[in-house]
């Protein structure tokens, strides 16, 4: 008879903690996303118009091939890559080297990391609202200060420029965001432990060498981290673009996500922007999973 | 200090010069707004220093009733919201949120790997696209226009965040010393209490920071799941300074002034507590 | 951890319940609330909005009403989300006049054409029922009445030795190179042409200014042919001539306002709230210099009978064809808008209601306000020439394509005839769909 209860092994009991520590979270996600997501990816099978006694066509992949065939679809795709690209690689350059700096103490250091949390706190909106004021073809700051420094003879209307305006776009979402980029890595770096670098330096290695060879090393799962969130989060990007650019001029700072948002709020077409939704995800997913084959070393110890 | 590391110093705190004039030109900027009347607001070339500066944008919003247009007047109620619901979602996500990211960082077990995929995938929808079912959900239980809705809707996308951060953290903890405290006969639970999360305080707090302004700036669930004061947010009341015709921008930077003050409080409250790594010396032993 | 499980299993299973199953909420005996969802500043104040919906629930103690006000921008999508729960987040709404289609498509509006009394009819003005009305049924009472209007600076005008406002827009070319040359200003004609519903609206008054139309007698787009496109090609060399502010291509109607009062422009066309604002001295620097002109129209036009062309960009409240509470949302709107209340606030908003601009009342809505001596007499010379945006219910994508056109056009990445034809194609593959 095998009643005899054993007494748990350590896989048995590290399983148990495991659940009882991720219970909470997993109830609070399921809870609020599953129905959600369940019934987004339901509605992606359908021809959709919004409104109320609409008739719900069941189209298949319908949807999905009818975007992937449209040329808008990759243009966004592209756009918002270049997006991306550009702003997370600025971000990560930026942001490491703020936190390298604030890290070796120079006179201030206090004050910069203070004043690195204000940009970020500033809501997006206002950031919008800010930036669209200083990008103001007739009143704006940048042009009043590049006249006053007499680089440009007239004022020029930033967001009218069909080739400017993403990198005007792009501007403004690194200002907001590469603090968050520079803290998360200074935080990583306050945590690194100094002993291995001490005993390099003991052995002779410069100060480059012990930044690329230790100290990048020891940081990745944090710049992997801060490149993860950026990366997925800078392609979903919407709320700046909502409110600097509404997508214009032409479309040329129309990104992916404000292109589901126009399909599901302003064109009607909610299967249309279901479809658009899990494309989305699609890019994001594989995203995440290039960097992580590519950097992800789980038992990396020294 | 040697004459080398003098120099070193000088040229650290120079470079720091730039980076200040970045974050510093836009916001001063943004401030000047704040002070000036409309009419300087369209001074061509710019006044960079408000020639009749005035107080009267913020007068508007901190003593309400005197405010000319009903914007202002509503605007304290908003912050109110903004800090109760932002204070809400970050602390579940901070205790919540670190159990499990030690869990799935340091205690191997059957369906680890895809829970950690699963967390990350709930990330990858954008948001706007979950608006719309989240809102019939939310309409039957009737919780719209009511705080708790945005705590709830939020935790969505800052929970995954914070699980993803803390996890992070965790990772840079070294193994040596959860080693050392299991040869000490420490249970899982034991490790995670008394040696982990001590030591990853930096991280922890520098997850709340994250979290909290990852809430207090989110507007489009904002403006969406909310309709009146009763639990309407800062980004949404700033968004009401633009009116059909009526596009308020000094009001607009007052506000935006005075909306990014709780944040940088926080974090200014905060920094007493985020300490150096204290493991130095702890491994060596 | 099989029990944890199980739990876990439990608690899943119980919020799925809950959140799959909803639960009535008792309102008080007797009292309804409906809820209202309107454009923050379209017409009166928030604060006057709401002593109104006070006087009403003083003389209906049973209803309670629950207004909401909201940016323009915003206010389609939470239509559109507050449509989507049953029982609809919004009882009545006010609605732009390109939404109608859509909405109706939608199944979103209640027909209220059998509420419509006859002096209701009669008494507002027929121009503000068009917004409201489709194939004979009406979805709604009109509100507020707006149109486009050509306002000019006329000490600029003065200074650079011109007497009159120009008649056609060949004319307003003329007028605008004096202008320049003389140093007045730089660029003398600012437009609202960013890649928003505004530049549509530009688009619409030189249109039909230029004996065009949006689609033709069949319903077929008909922006694309020489009309439409000679006008396209005309606010292009205006650009080009530098006679057209480049951040025009940037502006909405906003920005317009805020570039003539600032004394930037001597030419704007902008919806009425412009010339108040331009006699704001708060945020003016143009105080009593504006005035109001007929549209222009191109010489082309005027001698194709064209009299005047505007665009029509009314708002009117509309009851939701889902709500509860069709009943007392009806007596509230009607009260709303009904000639006693709209009298009282005939200085804060011009009234619907034709017998206000007869004797006696005419004279004292014109004497209400300053600015209205002026506004009232400039309002009742355009509006009749209001012209409609096409009455579609894809209308906001096939608007998307228009301004999509237009600014592609603008900015030299299409030639003009190219960008409107493609954007006619579009019209034609959303119309078959």
């Amino acid at each position: 008879m095998n009643s005899i209860k054993r007494r748990p092994t350590l896989q048995q009991q590290d399983a148990r903690t495991a659940w009882l520590l991720l219970a909470p979270s997993l109830v609070i996600l399921l809870g609020v996303t599953l129905w959600p997501v369940i019934s987004t990816f339901i509605l992606s099978f359908f021809h959709a118009p919004t409104g109320i006694n609409q008739v719900r066509t069941f189209v298949g992949f319908g949807n999905y091939l009818e975007m992937l065939r449209d040329r808008t679809f990759w243009e966004t795709i592209g756009r918002t890559l270049y997006f991306t690209i550009v702003s997370v690689g600025l971000e990560l350059i930026l942001g490491l080297a703020i936190a390298q700096l604030i890290h070796s103490r120079p006179w201030g250091w206090q004050f910069l990391r203070f004043s690195l949390i204000i940009p970020w706190a500033v809501p997006t909106i206002v950031n919008g609202a800010m930036w669209r004021w200083i990008y103001s073809a007739d009143f704006g700051a940048l042009n009043g200060l590049l006249m006053q420094l007499g680089l440009i003879k007239h004022y020029i209307p930033w967001l009218a420029q069909p080739n400017m305006a993403m990198n005007l776009v792009i501007v403004a979402d690194i200002w907001h965001t590469m603090p968050f980029v520079a803290l998360v890595l200074q935080a990583a770096l306050a945590t690194l432990p100094g002993d291995l670098e001490e005993a390099a330096a003991v052995d002779g290695a410069n100060a480059w060498q012990r930044f690329w060879q230790i100290r990048i090393p020891l940081l990745r799962p944090a710049i992997l981290v801060a490149l993860i969130v950026r990366t997925v989060d800078a392609f979903r990007v919407f709320d700046i673009v909502y409110i600097l650019t509404s997508g214009g001029p032409a479309y040329k700072t129309m990104t992916i996500t404000y292109l589901t948002y126009l399909n599901s709020f302003a064109f009607g077409k909610q299967g249309t922007g279901a479809a658009l939704s899990f494309l989305i995800s699609a890019f994001t997913i594989t995203m995440a999973l290039v960097y992580i084959r590519i950097f992800y070393r789980p038992e990396e110890t020294q | 200090m040697s004459h080398h590391k003098l120099t070193q110093k000088l040229w650290l705190s120079l470079l720091t010069l730039p980076v200040f004039f970045f974050i510093f030109f836009p916001l001063l900027w943004l401030f000047s707004a704040s002070l000036s009347t409309q009419v300087e607001l369209f001074a061509v070339p710019p006044h960079w220093i408000p020639q009749a500066p005035t107080l009267q944008n913020y007068l508007d919003i901190i003593f309400p009733s005197q405010a000319a247009s009903s914007v202002p007047r509503t605007f304290a109620t908003a912050l109110l919201n903004s800090v109760k619901i932002a204070s809400a979602v970050t602390i579940v996500c901070v205790f919540v949120g670190s159990m499990a990211a030690y869990a799935l960082t340091r205690i191997p077990f059957k369906f680890n790997r895809s829970i950690q995929l699963g967390v990350i995938a709930t990330r990858m929808i954008p948001e706007v696209s979950l608006v719309l079912p989240l809102f019939i959900i939310a309409s039957r239980l009737q919780l719209i226009n009511k705080p708790v809705v945005l705590v709830l809707t939020y935790l969505s996308f800052a929970l995954p965040y914070a699980i993803w951060l803390m996890a992070a953290y965790f990772q840079t903890v070294p193994i040596e010393l959860e080693d050392a405290a299991r040869l000490d006969g420490c249970s899982r639970l034991g490790i995670l209490f008394r040696v982990v999360m001590p030591i990853s305080v930096p991280g922890l707090v520098s997850t709340a920071m994250f979290v909290f302004l990852l809430a207090w700036d989110e507007f489009f669930y904002a403006l969406i799941f909310t309709s009146t004061l009763a639990a309407k947010t800062v980004p949404v009341a700033i968004a009401e300074f633009v009116g059909r015709y009526v596009v308020n921008i000094n009001g607009m930077m007052a506000g935006g002034i005075l909306a990014a003050v709780p944040p940088v409080l926080v974090a200014l409250i905060f920094q007493r507590y985020i300490v150096r790594g204290m493991t130095a010396g702890a491994v060596k032993g | 951890m099989r029990t944890l499980y199980k739990i876990s299993l439990l608690v899943l299973a119980l919020l799925f319940v809950v959140g799959t199953v909803g639960c009535a909420s008792k309102q008080a005996a007797g009292s309804v609330t409906i809820h209202v969802l309107t454009m923050d500043q379209a017409g009166l104040k928030p604060a006057e909005i709401d002593q109104i919906a006070r006087e009403f629930e003083a003389k209906n103690p049973d209803i309670k009403v629950n207004m909401e006000y909201l940016g323009y921008d915003f206010i389609h999508d939470k239509i559109t989300t507050g449509m989507a729960a049953n029982p609809p987040a919004y009882d009545a709404v006010m609605i732009d006049v390109i939404w109608p289609d859509e909405f109706i498509q939608a199944g979103y509006l209640l027909d209220v054409t059998d509420r419509i009394t006859p002096e209701m009819k009669s008494g507002m003005f027929p121009a503000s029922w068009n917004g409201v009305t489709r194939n004979g049924k009406v979805y709604g009472m009109p509100w507020l009445m707006d149109v486009k209007y050509f306002m000019y600076n006329k000490d600029m005008l003065q200074k650079a030795g011109i007497t009159d406002p120009p008649k056609t827009w060949e004319e307003l070319v003329d007028q605008a190179k004096i202008i320049k040359d003389k140093g007045i200003v730089e660029f003398p004609i600012i437009w609202s042409w960013n890649q928003k519903e505004g530049v549509v609206c530009d688009y619409a008054v030189l249109l039909y200014g230029n004996g065009g139309s949006f689609v033709d007698a069949n319903g077929k787009p008909a922006f694309n042919n020489d009309k439409g496109v000679e006008v396209l090609t005309w606010m292009k060399q205006t650009l080009d001539d530098g006679l057209t502010n480049p951040s025009s291509i940037s502006s909405d109607e906003n920005m317009v306002r805020d570039n003539f009062i600032a004394g930037e422009s001597a030419f704007a066309v902008n919806w009425l709230f412009q010339y108040s604002d331009s006699n704001d001295a708060s945020k003016s620097t143009i105080v009593g210099q504006a005035a109001f002109a007929p549209m222009p129209v191109y010489q082309a036009g005027a001698d194709a009978g064209v009299k005047g062309s505007s665009v029509d960009g009314s708002s009117s409240f509309a009851i939701m064809a889902t709500t509860p509470y069709p009943d007392q949302t009806w007596k509230f709107l009607s009260y709303l808008t009904s000639n006693e209340v709209q009298t009282r606030y005939s200085a804060e908003m011009l009234p619907v209601w034709q017998a206000d601009f007869e004797g006696e009342a005419l004279k004292q809505l014109e004497g209400a306000t300053p600015n209205n001596p002026v506004t009232v007499p400039a309002f009742l010379a355009q509006f009749p020439y209001a012209n409609e945006r096409p009455t579609v219910p894809y209308y906001n994508e096939a608007s998307a394509a228009l301004q999509l056109a237009i600014q592609e056009a603008l900015t030299g990445v299409k030639p003009p005839q190219q960008a409107l034809d493609d954007a006619a194609a579009k019209w034609i593959e959303l119309a078959g769909k």
